[in-house]
């Protein structure tokens, strides 16, 4: 009894965000009206992290932080900003780590790098084994 | 002997997946705006009788403190003594209230003191997001010229005071 009583509490605990009484700006969650500029805006927020969720983009969070993000990113495609313009202002507020494509540079080099290398010594190991097997 | 090599590889990797799993990690997204200029915004005010707050205040030549904070926010709460003390100590401090309403700010800082000169109302996050900021309450100590000097991401806790009185006072 004890356990399905702990159980059904824990289901329904949800985590404590902490939320303001504000409604979500405008165009948090309403797309802009002109479907070329609101296609622009989303490809760019799916590759923005919300920075206080970490694990989603703000196109898939609910934070009330991840809503301004967006309505900021929109707001600016309606203005007639390029993403990658937008992107930049992001990324020289928190860093590459905002962005879920980080630019090639010496210290995200092995990121793209890395998989290129493995893949190289994966095909030498595997045809040394190969070889070996048919002599 | 072959062997070998296959087996120090994977021990290898067994060490560092180990050691990037047991150490704790570090969450804290700090801003990429420290040592940089503060950005220009203009916020209006939140409470009659209380100015809003523009990035011109930060350039008169005194460091300030300033404060992103929220009056639905718990940690908020918590330093609002501390705040107090670096009132006390005679440094300036700007708030920027996020995503909050005049009674809520009303009620919140007639239960933890007033410690602002001015609270600008910042319903959208803008500030925050123009300054690199990612949640609430931090803290930003600007110089005189209007530089951020230093980021405190988190309530500010009674021992965080004589540091950050320290940095405020080498940068004069």
């Amino acid at each position: 009894m004890r356990r399905v009583v702990l159980s059904a509490l824990l289901l329904a605990a949800t985590p404590a965000f902490a939320n303001s009484n504000l409604p979500p700006a405008p165009l948090a969650n309403t797309q802009l009206s002109n479907p070329a500029q609101e296609a622009k805006a989303q490809a760019l927020m799916v590759t923005l992290r919300c920075l206080v969720c970490q694990g989603q983009s703000i196109a898939d969070s609910d934070a009330e932080m991840a809503g301004d993000m967006r309505a900021l990113v929109r707001e600016r495609i309606r203005a007639g900003e390029q993403p990658a313009a937008i992107r930049d202002w992001l990324v020289a507020r928190y860093g590459d780590y905002v962005t879920y494509d980080p630019p090639f540079r010496l210290l995200t080099a092995p990121l793209w790098i890395a998989p290129l290398v493995l893949i190289g010594f994966g095909v030498w190991f595997a045809r040394g084994s190969f070889r070996r097997r048919r002599g | 002997m072959r062997l070998w090599l296959p087996l120090a590889v994977f021990v290898a990797m067994l060490v560092i997946i180990a050691v990037a799993l047991y150490r704790p990690a570090d969450r804290t997204v700090y801003s990429a705006m420290v040592g940089k200029r503060l950005p220009d915004f203009t916020v209006p005010a939140l409470l009659p009788g209380k100015p809003g707050l523009a990035s011109v205040a930060f350039a008169d030549g005194k460091p300030k403190l300033l404060n992103i904070f929220a009056s639905w926010c718990v940690p908020c709460a918590a330093e609002a003594p501390q705040l107090m003390t670096l009132k006390a100590a005679g440094v300036p401090i700007e708030g920027v209230a996020i995503r909050d309403t005049p009674e809520a700010m009303h009620d919140f800082l007639a239960r933890g003191g007033d410690p602002y000169v001015a609270i600008g109302d910042d319903k959208t996050s803008a500030v925050q997001l123009a300054i690199g900021s990612s949640g609430v309450p931090e803290s930003f100590l600007i110089a005189g010229d209007g530089t951020i000097l230093l980021q405190h991401v988190g309530d500010i806790r009674s021992d965080d005071v004589p540091a950050i009185l320290a940095k405020l006072k080498a940068s004069k």
